[in-house]
């Protein structure tokens, strides 16, 4: 029988959550690297034995760990991100030139293809690659290297690159984020980069139209259909049907349209999930009720899931990273909240319960489905 | 033979228990049992000091006989009784958050 693997990045360790193809019954296994910051873990579409997690801590750095058994056992790998060449400066929060610095790695995209390829987009935002299973590491310095690179300001998290989406239909195709820059999207394999912000409209910046400066929370793309592109922005759920060249809000009649994750149901290219956050200064759902909000209709209209989740005096929040699909059907549906609780639903949102409730606070959440 | 005390975090990261003893050739400074530490534990690359500039990481302190060197000259010579192996030099997380 088919199952399911959740690999779930926390603020104190990792946990894998384990089920069958029912989503009924959980094993939760961890914490691995206990006591440390884990932003992002993610499972090679190549290989799915294959995970590679980001670890950090404010005292020791980063490191980064890889697991060749699906997460039973890790191995640090290479931790040396160095930026190429001059590494130049960007403005800071008060305007002035601030120098390139290195603090972590928010986000690890393995390549559908090759289990040992894996990107990682780092703060300051960078996009590093490593083709040796994670042993080295190397700038793709066209990214921070746009000519807009030296006006990117930090948001208030940090100037990361948190989102790279790599298109599975054309190699060399990457979309990635940065906040508070944008998206970009190369062509060539990270050689070069375009902004794609067209259609953006962001009321805090000084041209709410700028063509870079925007803060984009997250981006998704269905893999049958490259050309459309759903973003959770600061403010606006988004969507470009033209493969980033142009935006248009689809936030309908969402309650707010702030807030972090979006994501694409496995198996239907329109129907897409939020979880509204009240605003951009007090991180927690509206009206204290914690609600996903699907569209069935790629955007515009929106209906609240709230089956099996808090509806009264629930105050947590859902990062960027802390939502994700499985590709069972029907599709499985998957977040995690600063409060500490993964929820699961197995029938695309429609119920949902919670798989722990207690970790510490969840940074990510990613799903394997496993044959 | 030189004795190193790593913070818990490090040594559950190196896979030790306890102290770790190093062959140290030549002066016995910061730098020389921090080259012969990552030499034979390459996994702690990084973790205490920058990869590129060696600088000390700015949460992790060194101390050894009562005495705070995090401050030292990397290339000062350790107290003797480091030298000699009658004192651990001591790799610590600062107290810091948490």
């Amino acid at each position: 029988m088919s199952g399911v693997r959740v690999l779930v990045g926390t603020r104190k360790g990792a946990f894998v959550l384990t089920s069958d193809g029912t989503r009924d019954r959980w094993e939760v296994n961890g914490p691995h690297f206990g006591g440390w910051e884990i932003y992002h873990l993610k499972g090679s579409p190549a290989d799915p034995n294959r995970l590679y997690a980001s670890q950090s801590s404010g005292w020791f750095g980063q490191l980064i760990q890889r697991s060749s058994d699906a997460g039973r056992t890790w191995e640090a790998v290479g931790n040396k991100f160095v930026y190429d060449g001059v590494t130049g400066t960007h403005l800071w929060y008060d305007g002035t030139p601030h120098p390139w610095e290195f603090a972590r790695v928010w986000h690890l995209e393995p390549s559908p293809t090759d289990p040992d390829t894996v990107y990682a987009g780092v703060e300051d935002a960078a996009l590093f690659r490593s083709t040796d299973a994670g042993q080295s590491w190397q700038e793709l310095p066209g990214m921070r290297g746009h000519e807009s690179g030296r006006y990117w300001q930090p948001g208030a998290g940090g100037m990361c690159l948190h989102t790279i989406v790599l298109d599975p239909g054309r190699p060399g195709r990457i979309f990635v984020a940065i906040s508070a820059a944008g998206v970009f999207c190369s062509d060539d394999a990270g050689t070069t980069w375009r902004p794609m912000n067209r259609g953006l409209t962001s009321e805090g910046i000084p041209d709410p139209r700028a063509e870079v400066g925007h803060c984009v929370h997250r981006i998704a793309m269905h893999r049958s259909r490259p050309d459309v592109l759903f973003m959770q922005k600061h403010w606006d759920v988004m969507r470009s049907d033209d493969g980033g060249e142009s935006w248009r809000e689809v936030s309908g009649n969402l309650p707010t349209d702030f807030g972090f994750p979006i994501d694409v149901h496995a198996h239907e290219p329109e129907t897409i999930y939020v979880v509204p956050i009240k605003s951009d200064s007090e991180h927690y759902p509206p009206e204290g009720k914690l609600r996903v909000y699907r569209s069935r209709t790629g955007g515009h209209e929106w209906e609240a899931l709230t089956r099996g989740l808090p509806q009264r005096d629930c105050y947590v929040n859902v990062l960027r990273d802390a939502m994700a699909v499985d590709a069972l059907e029907p599709c499985g549906v998957y977040f995690g909240t600063t409060g500490g609780q993964v929820y699961a639903s197995p029938d695309a949102g429609d119920s949902w319960a919670p798989i722990v409730q207690h970790l510490p606070a969840v940074v990510s959440v990613e799903v394997q489905t496993l044959p | 033979m030189i004795r190193v005390v790593l913070p818990a975090h490090l040594r559950t990261l190196a896979r030790v228990d306890g102290e770790v003893t190093l062959d140290v050739e030549g002066p016995v400074t910061q730098r020389t049992v921090l080259d012969a530490l990552e030499a034979g534990y390459p996994m702690l690359r990084g973790t205490i000091r920058d990869h590129v500039t060696y600088r000390r990481r700015a949460f992790v302190r060194f101390f050894a006989c009562e005495q705070d060197l995090s401050h030292e000259p990397p290339d000062a010579p350790l107290p003797a009784e480091v030298v000699r192996g009658a004192e651990p030099f001591l790799v610590v997380g600062a107290m810091a958050g948490g």
